[in-house]
């Protein structure tokens, strides 16, 4: 067995209505010390109203080689972006 | 004398904070890990925060225009009012840890019935330092349960701590005239009557943690009256206090 604690994800949500955003990692026993140690680690500035914290070995994550392949074939598909209507004066801002 | 005991009461309260978060704060950037480096520090200053309040206080009452910062710094060792278990050194993590919770469990229990205060300020103060101990005491608690009940070696010491550290629980119980007139005055409550609740708290993480809390009811005394600290807190002054005593006044 491992000496070392493992590494966890965190995550803290700045506000209501805005999503969980991933701040950095650290490392903790189980998932109840990750959360105090989150609390600790990355709130002390009041930047938090609610934290996620994900075991880090659980997090599947797309391989850097694949870019080519995952991402350059949205690149030439200008049509999905949707930039083609005209929008009616009378809409204003959207 | 009234105002005299609310003085001396709330000494007791900012020392016991003020002696015991500069302990902790020793332990900033000697921790065994940075999360818990971090999260020591953050209770250090809890404790000074919390002091500030109540030697603010007790300057008020006093009188005689002594700030919290002269209160905390320019006082000597007989005219410290903290509880003996606060100044005690570190040790090791564990025995820091296993001190942080049996101080946080008394705090929690102690800020629980202040907060009914017929003293507004003293309400405040601890409505406001309510929030810190809880996180406090379920901080220390849970770390006391994952030693204690860990490894051979991390229950070893953490019973070797408790062994230690036992003795000194009993004086934040102890009560005499000054507690007499708080509770008179309705300002707080008499000390040996928190003891049920704390033995609660105490009892079911210690027997979480599989510890086992020494059956000897002798208490050390002397913090609380003033009447004998022990060597330790000379020296925790000396760190504490020397540069206000080597350049009067100095402040940045």
């Amino acid at each position: 067995m491992s000496k070392e604690w493992p590494l966890w994800e965190v995550f803290i949500r700045g506000q209501h209505g805005l999503s969980h955003r991933h701040v950095g990692s650290l490392h903790a026993p189980d998932a109840e010390m990750a959360i105090k140690n989150a609390r600790d680690v990355y709130t002390r500035r009041n930047e938090g109203v609610s934290i996620w914290v994900v075991e880090a070995q659980h997090i599947a994550a797309s391989s850097p080689e694949e870019k080519g392949p995952l991402y350059e074939p949205s690149n030439s598909k200008v049509y999905r972006h949707p930039t083609f209507f005209d929008i009616p004066e009378e809409v204003g801002h959207m | 004398m009234a105002d005299n005991a609310l003085f001396q009461f709330l000494l007791r309260m900012g020392d016991n904070s003020l002696i015991l978060g500069h302990r902790v704060s020793e332990w900033c950037g000697h921790s065994p890990v940075l999360e818990e480096d971090i999260a020591l520090a953050n209770t250090a200053l809890d404790l000074i925060g919390q002091t500030q309040f109540w030697l603010g206080l007790a300057g008020e009452v006093e009188g005689k225009g002594r700030s919290a910062d002269d209160l905390a710094f320019l006082r000597d060792a007989w005219d410290y009012r903290n509880v003996l278990l606060c100044e005690l050194p570190n040790g090791d993590f564990g025995q820091t840890l296993m001190r942080q919770f049996l101080y946080d469990a008394w705090a929690s229990v102690m800020m629980g019935r202040l907060m009914t205060s017929s003293d507004e300020r003293v309400a405040a103060i601890a409505a406001k330092a309510s929030k810190e101990v809880a996180y406090h005491v379920e901080r220390s608690g849970d770390t006391v349960v994952g030693l204690g009940d860990g490894t051979e070696e991390s229950h070893a010491r953490m019973q070797a701590a408790l062994d230690y550290l036992w003795p000194y629980v009993g004086e934040m119980f102890d009560s005499d005239e000054v507690d007499a007139a708080m509770v008179k005055a309705g300002i707080a409550p008499d000390p040996a009557g928190l003891r049920e609740e704390y033995d609660a708290l105490v009892g079911k993480v210690l027997g979480q943690a599989t510890l086992t809390i020494p059956t000897d009811t002798f208490h050390h005394k002397g913090g609380r009256t003033g009447y004998m600290h022990t060597e330790h807190l000379g020296h925790l002054l000396c760190s504490m206090q020397w540069l206000q005593r080597a350049y009067p006044g100095a402040t940045w």
